[in-house]
């Protein structure tokens, strides 16, 4: 539909010389894990015959996303690029910027194999199908220190309740309860993973799905905002930045636990912990087994050039494909996005994660759900509330306006 | 404090050198000045002792101590280990690259500003003054808002993604404020000079080339410092307005620095900085002498 | 052109009598070019097209759908951006003030015909040739409580010592403070060293003769004679601090207490690219040129409205 006005857009594109082609792919993959995981992603495209140009760009999406907008709507396009899969890249849809893949996902039956289909949903943009998801990573998961409770001779906290029951008790051993980094996202995630654990799914729903901004101003929600200002007591005196440095707290047992996505087993794996003996993890807090399914997807910037085109969609097909995925997301530590395939390789943590995408316990990521603009306001609003002491009936109100000013 | 050490003794800026080395005066001059180089050398103490030590005594040690067992495999992996995505090359990869950044970048705007300043001072046409401080204003613009105005100039221009859109980006950026300091430094130089030149029927260019250049080494110095330092260290615009095969070490160094899954290396992440920064201040080692002097005539006189 | 058409166009004479005629000068005009053009073109035009889309409500791509001062309103709605001001209003005073007097005071004593000055002045400006990124991130470990000034003092012995301004949101803006002070102080003191010792020897003797204190012919006499050096130092510290960014960003992300260090130039940034609402950013980037824009506009008029110069 929008073909005739990319090629305007697109004019100044040099076509380059086709031989083995080759794809530059941009994306913020730069930690020792994740790099392993684009490694294998490359491996695949190269024996395939094309050649996979790497375009790391480190310091997450906030810095690395300016520069791939930037380059698409500058026309100088690379041949693929990273994005959360959700309404980052909506725009750069509608202007017809991007590569519409319907084809390579009817070839290759996406529509059956692509698992939870809202993966698929959130690529989709008027019926047509423009980016490849390739994992799904979930940001509702406490992580626990099982020393610091044995220490205490009290059993290790099976859900949010427990834990808050105990945390007087870590207190008083000199340990913070609640590890929580100072980056405004943190807050944000930690308050996410609480608004399904302990409003409940429906009420999630009807706020985050349907929108229903009387209930997101009602009880259960209030509810919601009085248990993180109990949460963030918990947190006083966590005083780091980054989450990884949040996340040490708990492996050297300064910090009981932290609220934090499954990309933190990497951080244990690395420090040679083992699931279950030194450390727990509770996936939806423990209480509502549900997590959302956020994650990543690939875009193809459209390019003037037909062998390029061809390369872009064969690169599509392939971050699908059952081998790539299994490689791909052993070596991340994330979901794949398909259940046909054998995961046996994934350790405790994951295969729980595992079960309850099996299980369908499913819910659409903040990314899907909200414009990026007001899951920002909502990570000021978050910050502001979890590291100073504004009153939970203000955040909640301030809350309500934030998801209004996205409708 | 400091005033009280100065008018005890003082003779005046150039008066001879006190005899005695010891005098009360001195103690205070020296005890001050060494103090606040403490604070200037603390953090490249830490720096430089935690680039030698191992990842353990990192995590255990303090940061003051010296290393127990000194290593070097930090700057080993920082030069030519650490990886950016796939590319497990180090800093090596983007040298070379950060050079033919440099090099045209700093000549263009250094040639652009010095030609701007000798034009404002010596042959003022009307609204020079106002596209003088239109330059100033620009220079309080956050770059990050002129991202994607220059996105569209750079696409406009059929520039986007080239080395020369690079180098123009900084050229522009680097302006201001070198066009502020070679406009101070020429109109310190004797207008008499431009004067008997002009009737001896030399030109703008005759001028500029055979009086304005040989009387202004320590203003370009100056000039070459700033403009190597800025556009060495900048990130935003090297990774912004080029491609992968053009970007400078900054973007090795900030996915080494600013990596924000995984573990933090912060031994390689200060070899990375040091050598990083070595090329500054390498250039700021050897000309420090000519900067005082360049910086001397380029801001003194208004 | 001949050089005689233009002999009579030298700067004094171009500057009493406008000349009507463009052709004169035209070498001059041809060589600023470059300046005209990114002076219009960049800084002008990029200001204009900012301001326009701060109108509308853009999101990822810049659209020209007008929504009035709806962006405006909203921005000046935000608690984030509220305290963004208030701290580099502090920031920026305190730091000016800090930067030029540490600058000045250190180049008095540096003008003392000192021995090593070269050394002095070496470690004194080096901070200069690395980034804000860098800075921050070493300041951010040397400030950290755990293995940092503190904890080192407190592994001394002195267990109650108690220095960890980041994790304050009364003292985060110090905390900041000593490592933008850091970086750059020593520059400034070149610049000042270099106006001290571009002050006539005559009038240090002139000031001696009539007895005039040494601390006083710094103040009444010196620091009158430095103005342009104070100019050019104003200029640069001043438009440093209004881009302040890199710095908060490597050593407290705007925090603690979420927005205790907070800068508008980091709002600017989120906003347009991890919220991906351009417009909201550009009527914050519109509001801080604006800004700019009254502080500057009295400056120009001192310097080039009333008194010609040179």
């Amino acid at each position: 539909m929008k073909l005739s006005r990319m090629t305007a857009l697109l004019a100044m594109t040099v076509a380059m010389p086709a031989m083995a082609t080759e794809l530059e792919v941009t994306h913020w993959w730069t930690s020792g894990g994740e790099a392993a995981a684009v490694a294998e992603l490359a491996k695949a495209f190269d024996a395939s015959g094309d050649k996979w140009i790497d375009g790391a760009i480190a310091g997450g999406g906030g810095t690395a996303r300016p520069i791939m907008i930037s380059r698409i709507t500058g026309g100088d396009p690379m041949g693929a690029t990273q994005f959360n899969h959700g309404q980052q890249a909506l725009e750069l849809v509608e202007a017809g910027l991007m590569l519409d893949l319907t084809d390579v996902a009817e070839a290759n039956n996406w529509k059956e194999i692509v698992y939870p289909p809202s993966l698929l949903d959130a690529c989709t943009v008027d019926g047509k199908i423009y980016c490849a998801p390739v994992n799904i990573h979930s940001p509702e998961w406490l992580w626990l220190n099982n020393k610091i409770y044995e220490d205490l001779g009290i059993p290790v906290p099976t859900n949010w309740n427990e834990f808050v029951a105990t945390a007087p008790k870590v207190r008083e051993a000199g340990k913070i309860p609640l590890a929580l980094g100072n980056q405004p996202w943190q807050s944000n995630l930690a308050f996410g993973a609480m608004q399904i654990a302990v409003a409940g799914l429906d009420a999630w729903k009807a706020v985050n799905v349907d929108k229903n901004m009387d209930v997101a101003a009602g009880p259960e929600y209030a509810a919601v905002f009085q248990a993180a200002a109990d949460a963030r007591e918990l947190a006083r005196g966590s005083n780091v930045q980054d989450w990884n440095q949040a996340t040490a707290m708990v492996i050297n047992g300064d910090a009981a636990g932290q609220i934090m996505g499954d990309w933190a087993q990497g951080e244990f794996q690395v420090a040679e912990k083992v699931a279950g003996k030194d450390y727990t993890c509770l996936p939806g807090l423990g209480l509502n087994q549900y997590i959302s399914t956020g994650g990543d997807a690939f875009y193809f910037p459209k390019l003037d050039d037909p062998e390029k085109e061809a390369a872009q969609k064969r690169l599509a097909a392939l971050l699908v494909s059952p081998e790539v995925q299994v490689a791909f997301n052993l070596k991340k530590g994330s979901l794949p996005i398909r259940g046909d395939i054998d995961m046996a390789a994934a350790n405790d943590c994951m295969k729980k994660g595992l079960e309850i995408l099996a299980g369908g316990n499913i819910v659409p990521s903040g990314d899907m759900v909200w414009s990026p603009d007001v899951q920002k306001l909502n990570e000021d609003l978050m910050v502001e509330f979890w590291k100073s002491d504004m009153s939970p009936e203000d955040a909640h109100a301030k809350w309500v306006e934030n998801l209004k000013s996205g409708l | 404090m400091a005033d009280i050490s100065m008018s005890s003794a003082m003779t005046g800026p150039r008066g001879a050198r006190p005899k005695r080395a010891l005098s009360p005066r001195n103690i205070m001059l020296y005890g001050i000045l060494i103090v606040v180089c403490l604070y200037y050398l603390l953090p490249l103490w830490v720096m430089v002792m935690t680039s030698l030590k191992g990842m353990p005594e990192v995590r255990m040690g303090n940061i003051f101590a010296p290393p127990v067992e000194i290593t070097f495999q930090p700057w080993v992996k920082a030069w030519s280990e650490a990886c950016t995505g796939l590319n497990c090359d180090g800093l090596s990869r983007g040298f070379w690259n950060s050079v033919i950044i440099t090099v045209p970048s700093v000549i263009l705007s250094i040639a652009i500003a010095s030609v701007n300043g000798y034009a404002l001072i010596n042959w003022k046409f009307k609204g020079s003054d106002i596209f003088f401080t239109i330059l100033i204003f620009g220079s309080f613009i956050p770059y990050q808002i002129m991202l994607y105005p220059i996105v569209i100039l750079l696409r406009e221009a059929g520039l986007y993604g080239s080395l020369w859109g690079l180098v123009i980006v900084h050229s522009i950026f680097g302006m201001p404020i070198l066009t502020l300091l070679f406009r101070n430094y020429f109109s310190s130089i004797p207008e008499e000079l431009f004067k008997a030149a002009r009737v001896d029927g030399a030109g703008f260019w005759g001028i500029y080339f055979r009086i304005m250049l040989p009387m202004s080494l320590p203003i370009f110095v100056v000039a070459l410092i700033l403009q190597v330092t800025g556009i060495w260290n900048d990130f935003l615009f090297g990774v912004v307005y080029t491609k992968p095969a053009y970007y400078p070490m900054t973007v090795q160094l900030n996915n080494i620095v600013n990596s924000v899954q995984g573990v933090k290396e912060y031994n390689v992440n200060m070899a990375a900085t040091l050598l990083t920064g070595l090329v500054p201040l390498i250039v700021y080692f050897v000309s420090g002498k000519l900067f005082v002097r360049g910086i001397a005539a380029g801001a003194v006189k208004g | 052109m001949s050089a005689s058409s233009e002999a009579d166009a030298i700067r004094t004479a171009s500057a009493a009598r406008p000349r009507p005629r463009w052709t004169r000068n035209i070498s001059a005009k041809i060589a600023a070019i470059p300046m005209i053009a990114t002076a219009l073109v960049v800084f002008v035009g990029g200001t204009i097209w900012t301001v326009v889309y701060s109108f509308t409500d853009s999101k990822l791509l810049p659209r020209l759908r007008w929504v009035g001062l709806d962006q405006y309103e909203r921005l000046w709605s935000q608690n984030r951006w509220l305290v963004s001001i208030e701290n580099l209003m502090f920031y920026g005073v305190m730091s000016l003030v800090f930067t030029i007097a540490m600058g000045f005071l250190l180049a008095v004593l540096m003008d003392q015909k000192i021995r090593f000055e070269d050394t002095f002045r070496t470690i004194m400006l080096y901070p200069f040739a690395l980034s804000f990124i860098v800075t921050g991130l070493v300041w951010q470990w040397i400030l950290n409580p755990q293995f940092g000034i503190e904890g080192v003092v407190r592994d001394l012995g002195w267990t109650s010592f108690s220095f960890d301004p980041l994790n304050n949101p009364q003292t985060v803006l110090y905390g900041l403070l000593i490592a933008g002070l850091w970086q750059g102080t020593g520059f400034v003191m070149c610049l000042m060293l270099a106006g001290l010792r571009g002050i006539d020897e005559d009038i240090w003797k002139a000031a001696r003769v009539d007895g005039i204190p040494t601390w006083k012919t710094y103040l009444v006499v010196v620091i009158p004679m430095m103005r342009p050096v104070f100019i050019t130092t104003l200029v640069i510290v001043a438009s440093g601090i209004i881009r302040l960014y890199d710095l908060v960003v490597a050593m407290t992300s705007g925090g603690p207490g979420g927005n205790a260090s907070q800068v508008p130039a980091m709002y600017v940034y989120d906003y347009m690219f991890q919220a991906q609402n351009l417009g909201q950013g550009f009527a914050a980037s519109t509001m801080m040129l604006l800004s700019v824009l009254i502080v500057l506009i009295p400056w120009a008029y001192l310097e080039f409205g009333g008194k010609k110069h040179g």
